[in-house]
């Protein structure tokens, strides 16, 4: 689905990603690992088209296309989808103009029909019932005043109406109790099918307890250095990150 | 001086007698009075410091038409598009500073609405008792109006009544007296808990420069309410200074609010006198303007008694190379205590040659009130553009979306929803936005 290649990337002067390689097929759930500064994020937000960053080398192929020369908006409408770390407040936009908008934009991108009105309230009566979110966060403004539990888990509500082939949930168990956690990694799972795929990047392991990844990679100074199946994240657990620090000094 | 303040001056001995008013002899000698001072004061200069950030200069260089003949080719399909549509509404129709009586709808029956000649010429203890009362002796383009003005609306809502429909009153400006100087003037008296609705606008049908010096008066009796609306997206060819000024009696709310989407120079003087306890006093408004279009909102909310409330709203988007600016005053005096005063003007730059000058100001002279007030000027935050645009919204869309949402809470206030919906309109036209998601 996705093949990332010797993917380098900067910000301002600073080397952040410095030849990333990976590939992610339909149906598999990766996890990307590593300690603070390893370039987790920014390696989320070069797949989503963040123009802070520079990519000065390597390609991503999504689905047999140059995802780098397309815009963020672009990439939404391939079926790319970023959970952020830290949802924007939009003061102003409820919730369900917002998806709604987002549905049809993103339709528009793909050439379709705009969805029918029944259809998609129905789907958002579905959705907000998976992810245990009250109705009433349809009627508020996007993330405003919304607690950090309440927006991770609109973050995942907008996945789940949006329904991409890749969804990378960037640190989303950052600020979750457990029953959060528990809801929002069973939404994911929920919505994990042969067809799509996902990229969990984090800190901890906590979170594969609930969304089991087939590959594990960890991730230092801007390269993968070690992959391997869910153990690896268990080992990390158990051993820190100092032993692979001390591997690639 | 200039050339327009000359021709003024020597028109003025041509026009009196000519004037609405002119066998009242208050009137004349107020008109007089008015003029002397006009005479020693001249027009502003950058050098006031009420007119620091705006230069009157170009809408002053030209050489106006000062004594204005109506014209009767103008028909209701022409200004149709300036009045709410599918909404019954009372209509005063001003056609080169002339009431037109064939395009308007008056009443007398349980209110007047009707025109400010009618009342110079017919209600005498009403122009006595209200003429010159709220909008203040020794302000240059009050002083000239007060001087000049010859007809306008005039609204009278009697004790308890409320008016079935809202009033509109449309100043409309046509070719036919090539570039022309209009001087109208409005006076709205609600009386005791007495309620009305009035939409007002301002509109230059032609192709040669306009320019209007416009008083309005409002006068609010204990407990009456009025809402009062200012549409103004006139066209590159018409300036306007609008001078409204607001009496406010115990308990009376007024609310005024003014959509500024063009015009070349549209200079806004705002001021509520509240002047009785448990007064409410809103203003709030939207300006989205671009390429060499000024509009500057100058407001005071003057507390004179105690436990009153005002409430200030502006949001301002600045396209192009226009200029913005917002001069807040707000002055409570000693005897104010209780005083609740909010001001806020928040105002976003969509491009490197927009400018907005803002400046709130500050007199408190009561030591138990609340006041708050804050200015912003900014441009769209990066990260939430970035958020919209990675869920599939296009960058000018998400661009339009931050904005709108950035300047809706301006338009709550309204109580009639065609106007709302009208206005999101406008809103969406500027921006180029199509705004399903908020309607």
């Amino acid at each position: 689905m996705i093949r990332i290649n010797d993917l380098q990337a900067r910000v301002e002067e600073k080397e952040i990603l410095s030849g990333i390689n990976l590939e992610i097929n339909p149906g598999e759930v990766h996890a990307i690992m590593g300690p603070n500064g390893s370039g987790k994020s920014t390696l989320s937000s070069v797949i989503a088209g963040r123009e802070d960053y520079e990519v000065t080398g390597g390609t991503i192929d999504f689905e047999g296309e140059d995802l780098l020369n397309l815009d963020p908006e672009e990439r939404a409408h391939k079926g790319i989808f970023l959970s952020f770390q830290y949802p924007v407040e939009i003061p102003g936009v409820t919730v369900s103009n917002f998806i709604k908008t987002a549905i049809n934009e993103s339709r528009k991108g793909r050439g379709e029909e705009p969805m029918e009105a029944r259809e998609m309230l129905a789907k958002m009566r579905e959705k907000t019932a998976l992810l245990e979110m009250d109705k009433s966060y349809l009627s508020r403004s996007l993330n405003e005043g919304f607690s950090g539990g309440e927006k991770k888990r609109n973050e995942i509500f907008q996945m789940a109406m949006l329904e991409p082939k890749l969804a990378i949930l960037d640190e989303t168990d950052s600020g979750l109790d457990i029953d959060a956690l528990r809801i929002v990694a069973n939404g994911v799972n929920k919505l994990r099918s042969e067809d799509n795929a996902v990229l969990v990047i984090t800190h901890y392991q906590r979170l594969l307890d609930y969304i089991e990844p087939d590959f594990v990679h960890v991730l230092y100074n801007g390269k993968i250095v070690k992959s391997g199946d869910k153990n690896l994240a268990l080992e990390l657990e158990a051993k820190g990150y100092d032993w692979i620090k001390e591997e690639n000094v | 001086m200039t050339d327009l303040a000359q021709d003024l001056l020597s028109s003025f001995v041509i026009a009196e007698a000519g004037l609405n008013g002119s066998k009242n002899l208050g009137v004349v000698n107020m008109r007089k009075e008015a003029l002397d001072r006009f005479e020693t004061a001249g027009f502003p200069t950058t050098r006031d410091e009420e007119w620091k950030y705006t230069n009157l200069k170009p809408v002053l260089k030209h050489d106006y038409k000062i004594m204005l003949k109506s014209e009767s080719a103008v028909s209701f399909g022409d200004i149709k598009q300036y009045l709410l549509s599918n909404l019954d509404t009372y209509k005063l129709v001003f056609i080169n500073g002339k009431y037109s009586s064939w395009l308007s709808e008056s009443t007398h029956q349980s209110y007047d609405i009707c025109t400010f000649a009618a009342a110079l010429n017919k209600y005498p203890d009403v122009i006595a008792k209200y003429l010159g009362k709220a909008a203040p002796a020794g302000e240059t383009f009050v002083d000239l109006n007060t001087a000049f003005a010859d007809d306008g609306a005039y609204i009278r809502v009697k004790a308890n009544q409320t008016v079935d429909k809202p009033i509109e009153i449309l100043y409309i400006t046509t070719d036919e007296n090539g570039t022309s100087f209009s001087q109208n003037r409005n006076l709205i008296i609600v009386e005791q808990n007495a309620e009305v609705q009035v939409l007002e606008r301002h509109q230059n049908l032609g192709t040669a420069e306009s320019f209007t010096n416009f008083v309005s008066e409002v006068f609010a009796a204990p407990d009456a309410r009025l809402n009062y609306y200012k549409v103004q997206n006139d066209s590159d060819k018409a300036s306007l200074v609008d001078n409204t000024h607001v009496n406010q009696e115990t308990g009376s709310l007024v609310h005024v609010g003014t959509y500024s989407f063009g015009g070349k120079l549209v200079r806004n003087n705002l001021n509520f006198y509240s002047g009785g306890e448990h007064a409410e006093s809103h203003m709030d408004g939207i300006t989205i303007i671009g390429d060499g279009q000024t509009v500057d909102h100058h407001t005071l909310v003057d507390h004179q008694e105690p436990h009153c409330y005002s409430r200030e709203l502006y949001k301002g988007i600045y396209l192009g190379n226009s200029h913005g600016v917002f001069n807040g005053k707000v002055l409570v005096r000693q005897k104010a205590q209780k005083t609740n005063a909010f001001q806020q003007n928040d105002n976003i730059l969509l491009s490197d040659k927009a400018k907005v000058d803002t400046k709130p100001q500050l007199e408190i002279f009561a030591d138990d009130v609340r006041c708050s007030h804050g200015c912003t000027v900014g441009q769209l935050d990066k990260n939430a553009l970035f958020y919209l645009r990675s869920r599939g919204i296009p960058k000018f869309e998400a661009q339009g979306l931050m904005t709108y949402a950035f300047a809706s809470d301006a338009l709550e206030y309204i109580k009639i929803p065609q106007l709302q919906k009208r206005l999101n309109g406008v809103i969406a036209e500027k921006l180029g936005i199509n705004l399903e998601f908020a309607l």
